[in-house]
């Protein structure tokens, strides 16, 4: 690791812990679930013992209490082997335990953050079939009943939404509309189980196919207003605010999975001999992993530089776009040559390879799609005002 | 029980080791340290026991003020107090035995658990030293360790097979791989390491034995030559081993 990142002792022992679990723990298994196409949920429950899942939670709820850098640092180890189970650990953080803790009373606070730090799931439904980078036009809608709502509609590609580790979903649905004619949302906190709330997982991925990906359709699903997440009325200003530190962890794993393929392939490339020399002193070849190189550490500075913003409580919304703009982009390229520079070995499954190749490609769709991060960064730069 | 471990620091073997200007150390520009490996294990074996049986875990270190990076690993990992014996020089072998026992005789532990070499010098010398001075059995490069009340049960590794020995408490056991897997320290308690004490005793004898003169990196292997079988290869040998290599 580069002399140039300062990052504190214990910064750098999660570092080491995480890496070193991942390489003896996770990395055996990688391509027989990926090939399964398998979630596990042992390797999730090895996970959670280590404190993973609930990273950046105080210990009051039982979390681990990590600043913002750790929290990046250990998925950014996960992702530099297996992406699935860094998909695994930051939905559950940023998209699952985060709304909870940023925008739950008390009371669902107490209810929920001890079990979910403690080895159970907890997704966040925010897309539907009709509604991706366009979540104003969400059609999930909850009407008030008496003291409770009734929620109808479906989600798509939702993250640890049904594992048999997972204890329920919060949802995004609209309650009304607003004064200037937009629709109003809610997020509700929904527990599997609840009668008509049906998540399933989905079958047939590309990429991360060790992780737990799910529809969800909801049926006359009867919460009590309990289930609320903060107030009514707030739920798309929760929904932003949660993508923009969701963007980070995604910008971790573009960041591990482009280490790992860079690893790969510098390694492969210094001792594979062609024509009597190891492939690394070709220019062709040494300029890729030169390239892959510096944009690791950019990648890298910049990144931990945007969390200790966020440690300090600073806004980061055109920051974590830039962010998981380039580390995903990054992740594309260092895939991309790394397949190259093993050739016909890297299209094969037993390197692991092909599968940082197919991994990288949701990076730059998944929360928010590369052209949404350039909507929100030519917004913020003030380009259409 | 009362446990003491001793770990010491030492570098990667991962990482690239650059000889110092005075040829007589490492340069620790971009090397990174760690807790020694064999050490590790010895953490781990001083946790179990405790686990099983009660009382103390103490990680004791003797080194510079960086040497309490892996102090907060054994923090990490579970100990119960970390203890550093400061020096500032270098040392070896003998002054590390010293300083151990001397910390040792204050605590009197049950057991001293360590590893069975460290694996920047490798001198395999430590165990047996402190064994000599605190007149207590030492029994190195275990395996497998079982304690029932004082008998101690311990399977060494030796030249193409094992051996059981059996002793008594107190001991000093030497861990080998094998003996355990080390666990990985949680999340929360890396957390929470650094806020914990660290102990801190001076050096009391700085006795030493042996005297670095100088180390080097090995030469890099080069790729043989691999002549044919006539007479005129044998000329050839002769020459090349003369003029080439000048052995001849």
């Amino acid at each position: 690791m580069s002399p140039n990142i300062f990052l504190t002792d214990d910064q750098v022992l999660i570092r080491d812990t995480i890496r070193k679990f991942a390489e003896e723990t996770i990395k055996p298994k990688a391509i027989e679930l990926d090939d399964k196409e398998e979630f596990s949920s042992d390797l999730t429950k090895q996970m959670s013992d280590l404190g993973l899942l609930g990273a950046f939670i105080p210990e009051q709820y039982g979390g681990s209490h990590l600043d913002y850098v750790s929290y990046i640092i250990a998925v950014e180890e996960l992702a530099r082997v297996d992406g699935s189970q860094a998909a695994t650990i930051a939905a559950h953080n940023s998209l699952g335990v985060g709304p909870i803790y940023y925008f739950g009373s008390e009371e669902q606070k107490q209810k929920y953050l001890p079990k979910l730090t403690a080895g159970s799931l907890w997704g966040f439904g925010l897309t539907e079939p009709e509604a991706g980078s366009d979540a104003g036009n969400t059609q999930t809608v909850a009407v008030p009943d008496g003291d409770d709502w009734i929620i109808n509609g479906s989600k798509i590609f939702i993250t640890n939404a049904s594992t048999d580790m997972t204890l329920g979903s919060t949802v995004l649905a609209v309650t009304g509309k607003k004064p200037d004619g937009r629709k109003e949302m809610t997020c509700f906190l929904i527990e599997n189980g609840t009668k008509g709330f049906n998540p399933t997982a989905m079958k047939g991925k590309m990429m991360w196919r060790a992780s737990n990906t799910s529809e969800i359709s909801l049926e006359d699903v009867r919460v009590s207003k309990d289930a609320v997440l903060g107030r009514v009325g707030d739920g798309f200003k929760q929904m932003l605010a949660t993508l923009d530190n969701g963007r980070l962890s995604i910008a971790a794993m573009g960041l591990g999975l482009a280490q790992g393929a860079f690893e790969l392939a510098l390694n492969y490339a210094k001792q594979r001999i062609t024509f009597n020399k190891p492939l690394s002193t070709y220019q062709a070849t040494a300029f890729k992993l030169a390239d892959t190189d510096m944009g690791l550490e950019l990648a890298r500075n910049y990144l931990y530089n945007v969390c200790r913003m966020l440690d300090h409580k600073r806004r980061i919304s055109k920051e974590s776009a830039i962010c998981k703009l380039y580390c995903s982009e990054l992740a594309h390229m260092a895939a991309d040559h790394c397949v190259q520079i093993l050739g016909g070995y890297g299209l094969m499954k037993e390197y692991h390879a092909e599968r940082f190749y197919r991994d990288q490609k949701l990076l730059e769709i998944g929360e928010g799609t590369s052209e949404i991060q350039r909507l929100v960064i030519s917004r913020l730069i003030g380009c259409y005002d | 029980m009362n446990i003491l471990v001793c770990i010491s620091r030492v570098p990667d073997t991962a990482s690239r080791v650059i000889v110092g200007s005075d040829g007589k150390t490492i340069d620790p520009q971009g090397i990174k340290y760690i807790v020694n490996p064999y050490d590790e294990i010895a953490l781990e074996e001083g946790l179990r026991l405790r686990e099983k049986n009660g009382g103390t875990v103490t990680a004791l270190t003797v080194g510079g003020e960086s040497s309490k990076e892996q102090l907060r690993t054994a923090l990490a990992m579970g100990v119960d107090s970390a203890v550093i014996v400061k020096t500032d020089s270098s040392f070896d072998s003998f002054f590390v035995a010293n300083n151990i026992s001397e910390y040792a005789k204050s605590i009197n532990p049950d057991i001293i658990l360590l590893g069975k070499q460290s694996v920047d010098f490798d001198s395999l010398q430590v165990p047996s030293i402190l064994g000599e001075l605190l007149g207590l059995p030492s029994v190195s490069v275990v395996t497998k360790l079982a304690i029932e009340g004082n008998t101690v049960t311990a399977e060494r590794e030796i030249e193409g097979g094992k051996e059981v020995v059996e002793t008594s408490l107190p001991c000093i056991i030497s861990a080998q791989k094998g003996l355990n897997d080390p666990r990985y320290p949680k999340l929360p308690d890396i957390m929470k390491a650094k806020s914990k004490p660290i102990e801190e005793k001076d050096a009391v004898n700085s006795d030493e034995r042996v005297t670095v003169m100088g180390i080097e990196i090995p030469l890099k292997k080069r790729a043989g030559i691999i002549l044919g079988g006539e007479d005129k290869d044998i000329d050839e040998v002769v020459r090349l081993l003369h003029e080439e290599s000048k052995v001849i």
